[in-house]
């Protein structure tokens, strides 16, 4: 068990800086979710951690001792990877018992037999043992990599998008059996992720990651309640939060080209540019609302319904009770709920609760 | 219709307005081969399987006598060829086992970020293109005991690595090894780039050893091809003659193939040199049958 600490992480690759004076901090056994786009510098940060990959400078601390140059065995950190890197050939026994049958590690067949077992059947993968690696499903094989990672008990779990490639079912189930493990391991884990709901239905701390630089750290609450800036607000939850430009003016936000409606918030922003954030299911539909507009689109997802909704040059999303009836290019009125509007600077993004 | 899964011509094409149909392109392009292959494969074959049956000499106007089997019989029961044969043995086995070891080090050593790798492979691959004859030539100048450079750098004074019966053959080999590792580098350098990065990270995450990795990992990835090219240099180092003829005329360096020359076109036994030819042919077909079957075994694991 170990806790992790990364001190400002730079790393390029030819003239693409991926990590920009990164700091990180993982507590021991948290499950931290690493969040960001595609490029955003993930992948690479779970790398450094592993020690695939050497930061141009900075320094990785293993429960608090300088791990910057030790090499990926000596970290003793375990890494699932989204395209399973299973060894071919080999059977799921093979497999499993890989990482204990080298020769720098000294355990007696026993020893191995009664872990690879042990791991198996936390998977539920004991009917596949004797089976070759190229024979198993997607879903099979990701545990199987999973198992590989279980039966070496390192200090560290590393998972890079280890879900992404399976369908959706079976990535609802792995989610919640990889919470399960984690709570049975009580090992670190740090998982890497695009999707923001796996980041916040696991994480017991979430990071969210833009162009190489962390830029919020906190609980998935945390994350989404209170985001530090607009980017944080839109890559947090679906459909994202509405952002919309205007001023604040005695306690009611002028949205440009639109409404205005009260707030409860940030006296102190009054007459400078602002974005106003507010959730999908923070507006609310009533008749009798102040604002009227325009339904544009209805998703019906069954619990819930998402209607994007046109005010003026603002197009909004609003989650409603499915029951709702509604049709398209109906008028809706609707209000919301002023204490959860979220200010942000309309220059730099930043959450005016935060500076 | 034979034709429906042919690609159709375009109608407008200048193929189709000189009123060529799939069908006689086909037929231009195939045609020549097979007739190429009945000629000069085929015909022979079949031919010199008759021929194997008589006493026939081409050299005489004599007419070719049937006699069955007793060419066979003759070729079998003499100790002279069974001592080519094990020569033969001995040279495939060390020629192709060196290119193997060579060829694949080779390969390993390429198969990392080294600077001016394209050039570095390009210059290794350069003896492969040369001509046996002449590759046989100046390795007969580099061996040479009086002026050759192999003794001068190596310090053996007058060594004669060509005329001592028990090194004419390692001597020979080692051309073939200097020749032919090459071939084996660029097909194990296939092999072990398309072997998986992410593959060699999960061990090293694992913390196996760097030997653990290669036999459990590189080696069972590069097996099929590297059996591919052991296939072929068997099959090349078990007929080679041109390397042996010019390096050395000793009887320790007797291959098959040069055995087979001398009865075939100096002692002009035409029959008995043809069924030596189909005793020769049916060992290769079967050597070649036992690492195919080991190739689909490896390709099946």
């Amino acid at each position: 068990m170990a806790d992790i600490t990364l001190q400002g992480i730079n790393k390029s690759f030819g003239p693409n800086r991926a990590l920009r004076d990164l700091d990180l901090e993982i507590k021991d056994g948290e499950f931290f979710v690493l969040l960001g786009q595609t490029g955003a510098g993930k992948t690479t940060t779970l790398r450094v951690i592993a020690g695939l990959e050497e930061p141009d400078s900075g320094k990785v601390l293993i429960d608090g001792m300088d791990a910057t140059d030790w090499n990926a065995a000596q970290r003793d950190v375990a890494l699932v990877l989204q395209q399973y890197s299973l060894y071919p050939r080999l059977t799921v026994r093979g497999n499993l018992e890989f990482p204990l049958k080298s020769r720098t590690q000294n355990f007696t067949p026993e020893q191995i037999r009664e872990r690879v077992e042990k791991a198996a059947e936390t998977l539920q993968i004991t009917r596949l043992l004797d089976r070759k690696v190229e024979r198993l499903s997607g879903g099979e094989m990701q545990r199987v990599s999973i198992g590989r990672a279980i039966v070496r008990e390192p200090r560290v779990f590393l998972m890079d998008e280890p879900l992404s490639a399976l369908d959706a079912n079976l990535r609802d189930v792995l989610r919640v059996e990889l919470k399960k493990l984690h709570n049975e391991l009580g090992a670190t884990f740090v998982f890497v992720t695009h999707d923001q709901i796996e980041a916040m239905s696991m994480g017991d701390k979430v990071g969210v990651l833009n162009k190489g630089k962390l830029v919020q750290v906190g609980t998935p609450s945390e994350i989404y309640n209170n985001p530090l800036n607009t980017f944080v607000a839109g890559s947090v939850g679906t459909p994202p939060m509405n952002l919309m430009n205007g001023t604040l003016e005695g306690g009611q936000a002028r949205i440009s080209e639109g409404f205005s409606l009260p707030v409860t918030a940030g006296g102190a922003a009054a007459g400078q540019p602002l974005k106003f954030g507010v959730r999908p299911e923070d507006l609310v539909l009533e008749s009798g609302a102040p604002v009227e507009g325009r339904v544009f689109d209805v998703e019906d997802h069954g619990v819930i319904k998402i209607l994007t909704i046109d005010v003026g040059a603002n197009r909004l999303h609003a989650t409603v009770s499915a029951q709702m009836k509604v049709a398209l290019d109906d008028a809706v009125r609707f209000g919301w709920k002023a204490d959860k509007v979220l200010l942000f600077d309309q220059k730099n993004g930043l959450n005016l609760a935060y500076a | 219709m034979p034709t429906n899964n042919m690609t159709r011509l375009d109608p407008n094409s200048q193929a189709a307005s000189r009123g060529l149909s799939d069908l006689s392109i086909r037929n231009l392009f195939i045609i020549p081969t097979i007739a190429f292959l009945i000629i000069f494969n085929i015909f022979p074959l079949l031919y010199s399987l008759g021929y194997s049956f008589t006493d026939f000499r081409a050299s005489t106007n004599a007419p070719a006598k049937f006699v069955g089997l007793q060419n066979y019989r003759d070729l079998l029961n003499d100790p002279f060829i069974w001592k080519n044969f094990s020569i033969t043995a001995k040279y495939v086995l060390i020629s192709v086992t060196g290119q193997v070891v060579v060829g694949f080090g080779l390969a390993m050593l390429l198969n990392r970020t080294i600077p001016a790798k394209g050039l570095i492979t390009t210059l290794l691959l350069l003896p492969m293109m040369l001509s046996m004859a002449v590759v046989g030539l100046f390795w007969k100048l580099l061996y040479d005991p009086n002026f050759g450079i192999i003794n001068y750098f190596l310090g053996l004074g007058k060594f004669e690595w060509l005329a001592d019966p028990d090194m004419a053959l390692w001597a020979i080999a080692i051309v073939d090894i200097w020749m032919w590792s090459p071939f084996v580098m660029l097909l194990s350098l296939a092999g072990l780039s398309a072997v998986p990065k992410h593959l060699y990270e999960a061990a090293e995450i694992d913390r196996a050893g760097n030997i653990y990795t290669f036999f459990r990992i590189t080696l069972p990835l590069v097996a099929p091809i590297l059996m591919i090219a052991i296939i072929f240099r068997t099959m090349e180092a078990f007929k080679t003659f041109d390397l042996a003829y010019v390096l050395s005329s000793q009887p320790t360096t007797e291959l098959i193939a040069i055995r087979l020359y001398k009865m075939a076109f100096q002692e002009w036994q035409t029959g008995m040199s043809s069924a030596f030819a189909y005793i020769v042919l049916i060992m290769v077909v079967a050597i070649t049958n036992i690492y195919v079957k080991y190739l689909n075994k490896v390709k099946a694991r």
